[in-house]
């Protein structure tokens, strides 16, 4: 319980890359180190939901309080999943083992722990697969490496999956198009069924499945949070948006991460989906109940990321609203646009998509009935329906983020930049490579952005941070744009670790700084309450 | 669950240390607290922020954000690290009894 100490940037940053040359993987004992693991979930979080084993334990203790058939849980778990999973059985059988996807993860190039590279980490997993379901493994074991299946395994397993964060970076490189992140998906499915979840995931689906959201935000709260929200927009526009709560037959029901309800500097992005709204004289409305757009059941099970999902729909349902209008956010995209159809859907109670500004059909969302506010953004834009002064954002040198779930997910790489650059003059992109389908992760998606696994977040955001540098040194960028929450709370605190002075901003909060909203007062300052763009060197000269 | 005695009280804690309960909240948790804190004496603009803290705990099951503490306190969040050293959450939240917040933060 003593705060953890996280090592210096010039520390951590001596990572030794040549693995052991003597020992091999399956004899190296794996190490779980304070500062690289996040709490095991407690109990409360996991009776909330009905997920098995709930009882206190510790990571650091020998005994992980394992149901006494442990084993059997796993080997049928795994059976399970390869008559229920195609691609599973599938990525469990074909890796050559060619490792051009090993030094591709942030992991591995933050740490330099071999177990890290995407292939060992999915190994870890493949030889117990062998063993049990292959004749060859059953046989020949070791020599075909397949190995058994001991605590000490499930131990490695929780310790590497966990430091997995599902960004697919790896599978961009797979010639056979592996996807590594769907087999941490079920190795962590697989652990979840003897109570191995950590406290940060499993706090936020209890959360969620009971107050709509990660928070626990309750809908007084949800509303009073807001109403700052338009106490600040009022002081620094004179204009205050009226927004509408669970309000019946909106034509769009909007839902955001809570993070951006909540944390900075995601409220500023925020106050910049109200005043956009605001403008366009949208008919929509919020959902205190629906109040998540994040899924953290995504990162235990497929049932559970099911069950969060169900309840946007639900509430669409319940509205009546023709659609969903989605906030900036990363994995929420990933489970509308991959699973929610076979899971949820056929979305029959929704339209399909119309903008009512512009008239524009979003065929691209005619399953999902869900549409990314950035996508709506960018057609408002190129549609001329909004007055923007750039200027505004003088003050910042901008980069841009690929979220992971949004590019490599969805492919979203153009309209967050036509966006961008709508809205603020000083725009550079990172160097090819960190940047698009290649991004790089910030190091703590798909819940591993806690507070005690902080040498970990540092080291597995080390590779998008020092291209970040690169164009803070090259260009004097000093806002890191992104489009998602987890995002906008992690890459704060990468930045101030490894790259200080760069600050993260989402990108409606950049679009509400440039908006000219009707009847607004002269402002003089942006959402952040700092001297607007043009006028800071004058006004700050002291 | 750890505890930790102090003053002839026992808190059951968390691995950060936080209570696991606002309502095993006390004066005597505040003063451990203060302890592992560094701070040397409590002032009244501690006991200010404490006070809304646990204000808008009860009202809102949740802490504040730290916008709406910084605006009903008054205090620069700047000012909120130079009263308790370990910020807003993991200072004074802890010291005020709150549960951390969890999710995309």
């Amino acid at each position: 319980m003593a705060d953890i100490k996280v090592p210096s940037p010039d520390e951590l940053s001596q990572i030794k890359h040549s693995p052991p040359l003597l020992k091999g993987w399956m004899s190296t004992p794996t190490v779980i180190k304070p500062g690289t693991y996040c709490y095991g979930a407690q109990p409360k979080n996991l009776e909330a939901v009905g997920f098995p084993n709930a009882r206190p334990w510790n990571p650091l203790d020998a005994d992980w309080k394992l149901p006494d058939n442990w084993k059997t849980i796993i080997i049928e778990g795994i059976r399970e999943r390869i008559s229920r999973f195609r691609s599973f059985h599938i990525f469990m059988d074909i890796c050559v083992r060619c490792g051009a996807c090993a030094d591709k993860c942030h992991f591995f190039i933050g740490s330099g722990d071999p177990k890290n590279m995407p292939v060992l980490r999915a190994e870890l997993l493949r030889s117990v697969y062998r063993r049990e379901f292959t004749t060859a493994g059953k046989i020949f074991r070791k020599m075909v490496g397949a190995r058994d299946l001991t605590e000490e395994v499930v131990k490695e397993w929780w310790s590497y999956f966990f430091q997995c964060t599902e960004c697919r970076r790896c599978s961009v490189f797979c010639p056979y198009g592996i996807d590594t992140a769907e087999v941490t998906i079920i190795a962590r499915e697989l652990l979840n069924l003897l109570g191995l979840n950590i406290d940060w995931i499993a706090g936020p689906v209890a959360n969620c499945f009971r107050k709509g959201n990660h928070l626990g935000i309750e809908p007084h709260a949800f509303k009073d949070m807001m109403d700052f929200f338009l106490d600040e927009i009022e002081g620094i526009t004179g204009i205050r948006p009226e927004p509408t709560f669970n309000r019946k037959g909106a034509e769009i029901l909007f839902i955001t991460p809570s993070g951006d309800v909540f944390a900075d500097p995601g409220t500023f992005t925020c106050m910049g989906y109200l005043m956009l709204f605001h403008q366009l004289g949208l008919d929509y409305t919020w959902s205190t109940y629906a109040s998540e757009g994040g899924n953290f059941g995504f990162f235990t099970s497929h049932e559970m990321m099911k069950r969060l999902n169900s309840k946007m729909y639900a509430e669409a349902k319940r509205l009546g609203v023709k659609w969903i209008l989605g906030g900036e956010c990363g994995h929420m995209w990933r489970v509308v646009n991959q699973y929610m159809e076979t899971m949820n859907g056929p979305v029959d109670f929704l339209e399909e998509p119309v903008s009512p500004i512009t008239g524009t059909r979003f065929e691209n969302a005619s399953v999902t009935k869900m549409v990314h506010l950035v996508e709506f953004t960018a057609d408002l834009i190129r549609n001329g329906k909004l007055k923007l002064d750039p200027s505004r954002n003088d003050h910042l040198t901008v980069t841009f983020h690929d979220s992971c779930n949004t590019a490599r997910g969805m492919g979203f790489f153009e309209e967050p930049r036509y966006v961008l650059q709508s809205v603020c003059n000083n725009f550079f992109e990172m160097p090819e490579g960190t940047i698009r389908e290649q991004t790089f992760c910030c190091g703590s998606g798909s819940g591993l952005n806690a507070g005690e696994n902080m040498e970990l977040r540092m080291r597995g955001g080390f590779p998008r941070a020092n291209a970040v540098k690169y164009v803070q040194e090259k260009h004097g960028v000093n806002m890191l744009a992104n489009i998602c929450a987890i995002d906008r709370a992690a890459l704060s605190t990468l930045m101030e670790y490894w790259a200080p002075e760069v600050g993260v901003t989402g990108l409606h909060e950049l679009v509400a700084n440039a908006l000219i909203i009707d009847g607004e007062i002269e402002r003089t300052t942006n959402l952040r309450g700092e001297p607007l763009g043009g006028e800071t060197e004058e006004e700050t000269e002291e | 669950m750890p505890t930790v005695e102090f003053k002839g009280k026992t808190f059951n804690v968390d691995e950060d240390g936080f209570i696991d309960d606002f309502n095993g909240w006390s004066r005597e948790w505040v003063d451990y607290v203060k302890e592992s804190e560094g701070i040397s004496e409590l002032t009244e603009e501690h006991w200010k922020v404490i006070d809304i803290l646990q204000d808008y705990y009860k009202k809102n099951g949740i802490a504040p954000m730290v916008r709406i503490l910084s605006k009903v306190t008054g205090f620069k969040l700047k000012y909120i690290y130079e009263l308790f050293p370990s910020g807003p959450g993991k200072g004074a939240c802890k010291m005020a009894g709150l549960p951390k917040p969890t999710g995309c933060v």
